[in-house]
């Protein structure tokens, strides 16, 4: 039978310190050796400095037995930040021969206390290559539980994009992003996830394939949340490298001047806008309207061309990024 | 500013200073405090040799890299604090310099990534780390740069960023490890200078403050990647500085000394770090100027550097 991998369902009451646990009796504590003068001093606590020592000793003896898988376990629960006993409790596991769906079953609970600890997330992924494709579908539904906790979680996104792109599961990975952002519209992370579906999974047939319904669905979601950085960065991303397809795309300028007739101060809709025309959009009567009557609101660009009037724009509604703002106006202007 | 005492208390004091789970990461921990007193010009308010005694103790002469404390598993993260450390204190005499450049460069894989270990963890910052400490010791030839460049340009994003892996979400602590990588190895052109730089520029939130990724809260940490990274691509000058200056001052324990991550909580000694650095790549008066790729003060970097080798 595999050994178990975890002694800490035991409650806090029951602990018995390890130099009175009869099966570490022969074992003799290793005290952590910080040197003469400490340059960073740390306060230690007596408990965690005994399981230490004990941990220690087993370690610089190389003993790879079960009573070390479970001291491991115990240094994991006090501070699972140490790689070095990550380390060694994969060495153990390995020369235990230990069941390493019941490790993940380990793991998973400590990751859910603990979802962005570096250590734990690499314990799992070495775990998932060694369990094989079998596994990806129990790992997609281990990172959705801790997104729906912090949609945002690095960690957890990294995990899955490794698990998708190694082991699989894109099948519903489409859905899964489209289910985040009716949940947040905001979140940047999962708008990241919707490129990597439409231009890695196997089963989309890629960017170029996808373009057209994901600028429906991003314009839809732009005209829903027009203040949103991330939906318009991913329009603009759908046409990366292709300046002449997305000038042609009347629904790209048409997003623009819906957005602005209901907000002209939208530094978002006035930014791509810019792009178009510096790539050479020819502005419809329509939108050379809208920014007329926006420019007739400011004598100071009354003279000028669209472009340099959206620069101005620009720098009154973000005056955070002004210098940007003069920066790209230089762009623009008609060279003197 | 009061860091100077919080920084000089914790070097002395062996209570009250953060938690159990500092101990394997204290070689960090010494390179945040004493590059922090070396930007206040008060690097000799330690004794070097004792410095120097104790990060040697975290050596693994068999591997030639440095575990984050005495009897810990080396690992890259603490073989760079190891050399930036030594290189404060222009002691890099100590070390088997053939051995740890062999540590580090063994850890690149056939895809021109790095892995953090024989573990085999991959991430763009363990790409950063390497190729840092590399040029620190002059030994960037033992690596191949083409490759690890290729790899860093593979997780480049739309937007402009970089994230941990191909495809990963970009974050100004990524983008920093990229950025500065590329930069070291005289490989910016690779980057989109105005769309990244209006990405980072993007990042500052209205009270001044810099965010990690579009939504977060801004945190003091950020203005070191973020300031750095725009540094490298020559377009610091699109953010308001003197509203970043004022939020990581506002983040400042006026009594008892020390920085936090946003005004009003608890001071830590990475926070502290990171808000003196943004004030040093600001110019901020008295702080000693910072290199925004190497991340040590820029005279610390003129030394290994310009100083006629043997």
């Amino acid at each position: 039978m595999a050994p178990s991998s975890s002694s800490s369902s035991e409650g806090v009451d029951d602990w018995v310190p390890p130099s009175r646990r009869p099966e570490l009796a022969d074992v003799v504590p290793v005290p952590q050796d910080d040197g003469p003068h400490p340059v960073v001093p740390i306060a230690y606590r007596s408990d965690f400095r005994e399981v230490m020592d004990y941990f220690r000793a087993l370690y610089f003896a190389g003993e790879r037995s079960v009573r070390a898988l479970h001291l491991t376990a115990e240094v994991i629960g006090l501070n699972p930040g140490n790689y070095t006993v990550w380390h060694f409790r994969r060495l153990v596991l390995e020369a235990l021969d230990a069941d390493l769906q019941e490790e993940m079953n380990f793991v998973d609970q400590i990751a859910e206390s603990n979802p962005k600890n570096y250590q734990i997330w690499h314990h799992k992924r070495w775990l998932a290559e060694k369990l094989g494709p079998d596994v990806a579908n129990k790992e997609h539904e281990f990172t959705r539980k801790i997104l729906a906790i912090d949609a945002k979680n690095y960690h957890a996104w990294s995990h899955r994009q490794w698990v998708l792109q190694v082991l699989g599961g894109w099948e519903t990975e489409l859905q899964y992003c489209n289910q985040l952002l009716e949940e947040d519209v905001f979140n940047n992370s999962a708008w990241n996830q919707r490129y990597l579906v439409i231009t890695r999974s196997p089963l989309h047939g890629g960017l170029v394939a996808m373009r057209d319904s994901e600028v429906d669905y991003t314009v839809g979601a732009i005209l829903a949340n027009p203040q949103n950085e991330s939906s318009w960065r991913y329009l603009k991303g759908l046409y990366k490298g292709e300046n002449n397809l997305l000038v042609a795309d009347e629904r790209i300028s048409d997003v623009c001047l819906k957005v602005l007739k209901n907000d002209w101060t939208c530094v978002f809709a006035l930014s791509l806008l810019l792009d178009l025309l510096r790539i050479g959009l020819q502005p419809s009567d329509d939108l050379r309207g809208t920014i007329e009557a926006m420019k007739n609101a400011d004598p100071e660009t009354a003279d000028a061309d669209l472009a340099t009037a959206i620069c101005s724009i620009l720098q009154k509604c973000d005056p955070l990024r002004v210098n940007y703002w003069s920066w790209f106006m230089t762009t623009v202007s008609p060279q003197i | 500013m009061g860091c100077l005492r919080f920084l000089l208390l914790l070097m002395q004091k062996k209570d009250s200073f953060e938690s159990l789970v500092m101990e394997h990461i204290r070689l960090n921990g010494a390179y945040w405090g004493l590059t922090t007193l070396d930007l206040l010009h008060k690097l000799d308010a330690v004794d070097a040799d004792e410095v120097i005694q104790w990060i040697m103790s975290c050596y693994h002469p068999e591997s030639g890299g440095f575990g984050g404390n005495v009897g810990h598993d080396p690992h890259v993260l603490y073989t760079l604090s190891a050399v930036q450390v030594l290189c404060l204190f222009d002691r890099l005499d100590v070390l088997d310099v053939d051995k740890v450049a062999d540590y580090v460069s063994g850890l690149q894989n056939e895809d021109g990534s790095f892995s953090g270990d024989i573990w085999g963890e991959v991430d763009t910052r363990f790409s950063y780390i390497v190729i840092c400490t590399l040029a620190l010791l002059h030994h960037l030839h033992k690596i191949n740069v083409q490759k690890a460049v290729d790899y860093i340009v593979s997780c480049k994003n739309l937007d402009g960023g970089f994230g941990a892996m191909p495809g990963g979400e970009s974050h100004a602590g990524q983008i920093f490890c990229c950025v500065g990588a590329l930069a070291i190895t005289g490989s910016l052109h690779h980057i989109d200078r105005d769309l990244l730089g209006w990405w980072l520029c993007e990042r500052q939130c209205k009270e001044g403050g810099l965010n990690g990724r579009p939504e977060k809260l801004a945190d003091v940490c950020y203005s070191w990647w973020v300031l750095s990274s725009l540094i490298m691509i020559d377009r610091v000058h699109w953010i308001d500085k003197d509203k970043l200056a004022k939020f990581i001052l506002n983040c400042q324990d006026k009594e008892n000394g020390g920085i936090s991550d946003r005004p009003d909580n608890a001071v830590d000694i990475y926070h502290t770090y990171f808000g003196v650095a943004g004030l040093s790549l600001m110019e901020y008066p008295g702080v000693k100027p910072m290199d925004p790729a190497y991340a040590l003060p820029l005279d610390v970097v003129n030394r290994i550097f310009l100083r006629k080798r043997d």
